[in-house]
């Protein structure tokens, strides 16, 4: 196995070893990460690379993910460019220092494999680990495709790297069916990678005094953290320009959020991940039997590309939101819907379900039919006002 | 690497310049501006400094001011070894790579106090040690949580009051010994471990700019007399710190590759009620109680000059 690609090529890898490549050529300095299922083969693979001089990083073999991200939290600050991969407990382990990360604006970028949340603990997949880390001040993406996850490392950098955004960026994709699962990808030369997303990043360590980190009190906080709001309305029109970028260079578009059929379509379905794939043929099957039924799908969740899934979305009449996380207490319990609830000004109806927590199968025919029961149930009184938990036992579809 | 700290044989040889200057916000008479004034005269300017949520952190880097005069960084509480082992990693890295000056030698510090180094940070001290990253860790132990206003840390002494070790109708204060910090890194086997006080300065600067001379991570525990938390004149930290090492219930000593020297001997030891009688935090105390004290006094000045081959802490005079 050889690191450098002198020219494009393609592999068979799964989303984490997709990850890995990406990461290995994009000369990064610092690799700071502790093993949990199902983000480890990602620094497996690093290592390895380490190991064989393929990487030249200094890879520090940390005791916990608090440490981890602490890491290189710190080696950031120092001018290295760095890495570090989570899932699960071991994100909401660094809870703490995802603040102080994007707080003190340092463009460290890290892998989340998703997976869901103990108790009971599960390895297995859902979105309960990244929606907690949705207000901590990180560029969120959410990848389908090994290849989106490959492209989108690259991206991570220049975005999380621009002087106008400076926020630590994470890319995330499904747990097991992602990170597990293994589909072709397009690598690019390593001299393409590098000159996509060159190191521009210097570190705050000057000569002489230079405070990282200070205490600010009531007087300069708040402008500190307003600085925030505008370094992702930044990052929003910066990750639009680079998608556009890449395209140019590497003849992939990914967007930031995808549509299939919508044209014409009057109810839509609002995805992240992998589920996307198996939404298409349910609209598919959806369309041969008349139904006209479009859907979305989100690459980026931080910041929250709302103009244009208003754009896509008007004059439609239902939108229903997935969400593989649950916000307890609510009556709309999708914490997706809830935001897109909130942010979209326009009077589609927002239908919430809840699907696949814990990796609870959910296949075309499942997401058939959910179209279905939205289709009949639209109009009934009440209908949006409550999510449907999908797929639990004792919740039954009333058609 | 090339070495450039010099160990000081008189304080006419620590550089008139201050990397840590005042303004700052420290307690009138806390001891811990004393300890890092020193320890930054002995770096110098080549210093990175990781400092741990505490006093020293909150009192010295209100925003937009500083009183260091070296690049300076604060994270959270519990993981300043953690920061610390990464700006080292990065900097190897970027010497390796050209973008630093590999012939220039940068120390890496990383301060904490008691509860983030004995307690929250105990983790990542642990790993930072363990990995053998070059970085010096300096614990300044005031033995209790005295940014919040002075609860009970793995450090506080047996017996001591402190607002969650209240003296009441059936309890007296801390009932468990102070955690052995330096027994723990040992165990990590470290090139270099030390304690100190401030009171004996130029022992404490030698220390620091042994540690600072060693490839490999080094850990100085420094007691540091509070005046707030320890309920005493402001004016006596000093005399304090000199009263725990005459009293031996602080020893001046460091293990050099594991070999043990007690810096400081004490011909004559003097009584403890001596040390406690000035602070206000022991001042519930009896006569029994004060004896029961200098009994686990005693004891361990037994086992250290039982373990140094001879007696280096002699017999209360």
């Amino acid at each position: 196995m050889t690191q450098v690609y002198k020219s494009k090529s393609l592999a068979t890898l799964s989303s984490n070893k997709a990850v890995a490549k990406a990461v290995g050529q994009l000369d990064v300095d610092v690799i700071a990460a502790y093993p949990i299922t199902p983000q480890t083969t990602i620094v497996e693979e690093l290592a390895q690379m380490v190991a064989n001089g393929e990487v030249k990083a200094q890879y520090i073999h940390v005791e916990s993910e608090h440490s981890a991200l602490s890491a290189v939290v710190g080696a950031s600050i120092a001018g290295a460019r760095t890495f570090t991969a989570t899932s699960s407990q071991g994100l909401e382990l660094m809870h703490e220092i995802l603040h102080i990360t994007s707080g003190l604006r340092l463009p460290v970028v890290m892998a989340v494999p998703t997976r869901a949340l103990s108790a009971p603990i599960s390895i297995w997949n859902d979105h309960s680990d990244i929606m907690n880390a949705r207000d901590t001040g990180w560029i969120i993406y959410f990848v389908s495709s090994a290849q989106e996850a490959y492209d989108t490392v690259i991206q991570a950098y220049r975005l999380a790297e621009d002087r106008e955004v400076l926020l630590p960026t994470i890319v995330s994709y499904d747990g097991f069916l992602m990170s597990h699962t293994y589909e072709p990808v397009v690598i690019e030369s390593s001299e393409d990678v590098i000159e996509f997303s060159p190191k521009t990043w210097k570190g705050y360590i000057e000569e002489g005094a230079v405070a990282i980190g200070t205490l600010a009190s009531p007087d300069y906080y708040y402008e500190f953290k307003y600085q925030q709001v505008e370094a992702m309305k930044n990052a929003l029109r910066k990750a639009e320009i680079i998608d556009r970028d890449f395209y140019k260079k590497f003849g992939r578009k990914n967007g930031l959020v995808e549509t299939y059929r919508t044209e014409d379509s009057e109810i839509d379905l609002l995805v992240t991940g992998s589920i996307w794939s198996s939404l298409k043929l349910a609209i598919d099957k959806a369309r041969s039997n008349g139904l006209r039924i479009g859907g979305l799908r989100l690459r980026l969740y931080r910041p929250l590309p709302i103009d244009e899934i208003e754009k896509i979305l008007a004059g439609k009449e239902v939108l229903v939101v997935i969400d593989k996380a649950i916000s307890y207490g609510l009556r709309v319990a999708g914490p997706l819907a809830n935001e897109i609830y909130t942010n979209l000004q326009s009077p589609v109806k927002i239908k919430s379900v809840v699907a696949g927590i814990g990796q609870r199968t959910i296949t075309n025919e499942d997401l058939y039919k959910v179209i279905l029961h939205v289709y009949k149930n639209k109009d009934s009184p009440g209908f949006t006002k409550h999510t449907l938990f999908y797929g639990v036992r004792g919740v039954e579809l009333d058609s | 690497m090339t070495v450039n700290i010099r160990i000081p044989r008189t304080v006419w040889d620590l550089p008139r310049e201050d990397y840590f200057v005042g303004g700052h916000n420290l307690c009138a008479g806390c001891t811990a501006g004393t300890i890092v004034r020193n320890l930054l005269k002995v770096a110098g300017p080549n210093t990175i400094v990781v400092n741990a949520t505490g006093c020293l952190e909150v009192s010295t880097s209100l925003f937009p001011f500083t009183s260091w005069k070296v690049p300076w960084i604060h994270i959270a509480f519990e993981n300043a070894a953690a920061v610390a082992s990464g700006v080292e990693a990065a900097i190897k890295v970027l010497k390796e790579k050209g973008k630093i000056d590999p012939n220039k030698k940068i120390n890496i510090i990383a301060i904490g106090g008691d509860g983030g180094t004995f307690d929250i940070g105990l983790q990542a001290l642990s790993g930072m040690l363990e990995r053998g990253h070059n970085v010096l860790y300096v614990v300044y132990d005031n033995e209790a949580y005295m940014n919040t206003g002075i609860q009970r840390s793995g450090a506080t002494p047996y017996k001591a009051w402190t607002t969650t070790t209240p003296v009441g109708t059936i309890m007296r204060g801390e009932w468990r010994d102070k955690k052995d910090i330096i027994g723990i890194a040992l165990a990590h086997k470290v090139p270099y471990i030390a304690t100190a006080n401030p009171a004996f300065l130029l022992d404490m600067d030698k220390k620091f700019a042994k540690a600072l001379q060693i490839d490999g991570p080094s850990l100085i525990h420094v007691l540091m007399a509070c005046t707030t938390g320890w309920r005493f004149d402001p004016k006596l930290g000093i005399k304090i710190s000199k009263l725990a090492v005459e009293t031996a219930v602080w020893v001046n000593l460091e293990y050099n590759y594991g070999k043990l020297e007690v810096t400081t001997p004490v011909p004559k030891r003097k009584h403890v009620r001596e040390y406690l009688k000035l602070q206000g935090r022991y001042s519930h105390l009896t006569e029994e109680e004060i004896n029961d004290i200098q009994e686990r006094i005693n004891r361990k000045v037994e086992e250290i000059n039982r373990a140094v081959g001879k007696e280096v802490i002699g017999p209360l005079a």
